[in-house]
């Protein structure tokens, strides 16, 4: 008799916390339901649509694909996302992980140097893409100053140069991510066991040889994981392709995100814009779901 | 931290290198300060790395005139959206990490996803949410967007590092008769002030250099910096005056370099936070 005194008693109070939780939690799921995967159905629908200036839900099928497929500046921005992000993801992670290697010898004032090479990181593609678009000026930028030291025939024009255009953007998103890359490797080789290495200093090996037969092949997570944020960086550059280049000349050096926001937001090609989105996240989705995968991979393992 | 063999060539091969890489490292920002100072003669006349004959602050003077308002644009989104998100995130990685019920890991893994989402794909959609709810071309709106595509990082964080606090200190408050809010109150709240700070100089750094939200959901007086520096930089209506974008540039890249500079260490856990595993 008691006890059911007690738990009617105590019921309203302990359902309170029982359900408290899911209740914090509730307007989170809501954003998530409807502003991730809701907004990416709904983005999905459009589509298929014949958008144009305002949404409309007249159903044209593959339509949108089709004509994205026949788009020469849509295949422009696709080969150069190859390109851009091939060259930048390479070039960060060779650049981070030689500095991070080098700082790893006990260098005095690690500190001090990790932070001058991490702060570009800090500041908005936007700012990079402003200073980096004055450093490469045809006649005023490091074209003149490479001049005035004395290389009197050089031209650095590359900004220009519909050729040669994303390379200015490499440089650029270089110059900004690859101290990241860095951070990401000297975390890493701060992890590596020690002795391990000195057993190899015993057996009379190099440095440069034991970096990279032993320290640096034990860090194939760390690669892994700078391979993917950088390529989730390449994918989503917009900012970088605004302020410098606006795409230009032309839409030489257009990237998929560019193509995306001018088709959608200033062409009134709503239709073939969200096409373009769509097929956008499906390259995340080719990188991330291999990576996912290994992830949990490795977490059945442990 | 390998022990070193004695080969000082090799030693002073290593802080050369190092050295001319911070050079090449600093030399944009040295290039945008002296640009900055200069007069459009100068500019003109000198190159990149020459002193300016004369120093002015002319170029920060006018580019704070055209700015100016769009700073505080940006202080009025970023800083709700930073608080906010920051308290969700703290929420829901304690509820994620404590009150696990079934699905909970489900929606962690849904969420998590958030964190990878190219915002392209969720653009349309949110803009007609925005003009539907009368926030289309308002800070309001931004600070909304910002909350709801930042948390999936901010919960991320919280989630993680509450993951690895004991089980027992919780159960045993529990058994106290500790209810959800004190345990989270007296007891994780005071031992999250590390996360705490990783988490809002995430936010902070994401949300002011954001381009892309600002962009397609803000125009004329809303407008965020990082818009109306582009839009300056861009136009190409009259003589380009080089000290001012240069200065404009400054004034939208401070507040993020100097929160780096002071809080570097936190900054960098945020970043390596999602990518080294949690």
């Amino acid at each position: 008799m008691s006890s059911v005194a007690i738990t009617s008693k105590v019921s309203p109070l302990d359902a309170l916390q029982r359900w408290l939780p899911k209740l914090v939690l509730a307007p989170t799921m809501l954003i998530v339901l409807v502003g991730f995967y809701g907004y990416i159905l709904w983005t999905f629908l459009l589509s298929f649509t014949s958008s144009r200036f305002m949404p409309s839900y007249k159903w044209v099928g593959l339509q949108q694909y089709q004509r994205l497929m026949d788009n020469d500046r849509w295949w422009v921005a696709s080969k150069n996302l190859m390109l851009f992000g091939g060259l930048f993801i390479s070039i960060s992670l060779i650049l981070g992980v030689l500095l991070a290697v080098l700082l790893d010898q006990r260098i005095r004032r690690e500190g001090f140097i990790r932070t001058i090479f991490l702060y570009p990181m800090a500041i908005s593609m936007i700012v990079t893409g402003t200073a980096w678009k004055w450093l490469l000026n045809p006649g005023l930028g490091l074209d003149k100053l490479l001049r005035d030291w004395g290389w009197e025939g050089v031209r650095f024009d590359w900004l220009v140069d519909t050729d040669r255009v994303v390379y200015c953007l490499v440089i650029a998103a270089v110059w900004q991510a690859s101290g990241f890359v860095m951070a990401l490797f000297l975390a890493g080789l701060r992890g590596v066991d020690q002795s391990i290495i000195r057993a190899a200093q015993v057996d009379g090996a190099s440095l440069p040889n034991i970096y990279l037969r032993i320290v640096l092949p034990s860090l194939g997570p760390v690669f892994f994981s700078a391979v993917m944020i950088l390529s989730h960086i390449a994918i989503k550059s917009f900012d970088l392709v605004a302020s410098m280049t606006a795409g230009g000349p032309g839409y030489s050096s257009d990237l998929p995100a560019m193509f995306m926001y001018a088709h959608t937001f200033t062409r009134g090609q709503m239709g073939l814009g969200a096409a373009s989105a769509i097929l956008m996240l499906g390259a995340v989705l080719a990188i991330l779901v291999p990576y996912l995968y290994s992830e949990l991979r490795g977490k059945r393992h442990d | 931290m390998i022990k070193q063999n004695k080969l000082s060539f090799s030693r002073l091969a290593i802080y050369a290198t190092l050295l001319a890489a911070c050079a090449v490292y600093l030399v944009p920002l040295i290039v945008m300060l002296l640009t900055s100072f200069k007069t459009p003669e100068d500019i003109r006349s000198g190159n990149l790395l020459s002193w300016p004959d004369v120093i002015t602050a002319i170029g920060w003077v006018k580019a704070w005139d055209s700015l100016g308002g769009f700073f505080w644009n940006s202080v009025k989104i970023t800083v709700p959206a930073v608080l906010i998100s920051t308290l969700l995130g703290a929420l829901n990685g304690y509820v994620l990490a404590m009150w696990r019920f079934k699905g909970s890991q489900l929606f962690f893994g849904l969420l998590l996803f958030g964190c990878f989402l190219p915002f392209q794909v969720v653009l349309l959609p949110a803009s007609f949410t925005l003009g539907k709810l009368g926030l289309a071309n308002t800070t309001s709106g931004l600070v909304l967007v910002h909350l709801v595509y930042g948390i999936a990082f901010t919960t991320l964080f919280f989630r993680n590092y509450y993951v690895s606090v004991p089980d027992a200190l919780v159960r045993a408050a529990r058994l106290d008769g500790a209810g959800f809010f004190t345990i989270f109150g007296r007891i994780l709240l005071p031992m999250s002030v590390p996360i705490i700070m990783v988490c809002l100089i995430w936010q902070f750094t994401q949300i002011w250099n954001d381009f892309l939200f600002g962009v397609v959901f803000a125009s004329g007086d809303t407008q965020p910096i990082t818009v109306a520096l582009n839009n300056l930089v861009n136009t190409s209506t009259g003589t380009k005056e080089y000290n001012v974008d240069m200065a404009a540039a400054m004034i939208a890249g401070l507040p993020t370099l100097v929160v780096y500079v002071l809080a570097g260490k936190y900054f960098l856990r945020g970043l390596t936070a999602g990518a080294v595993k949690g």
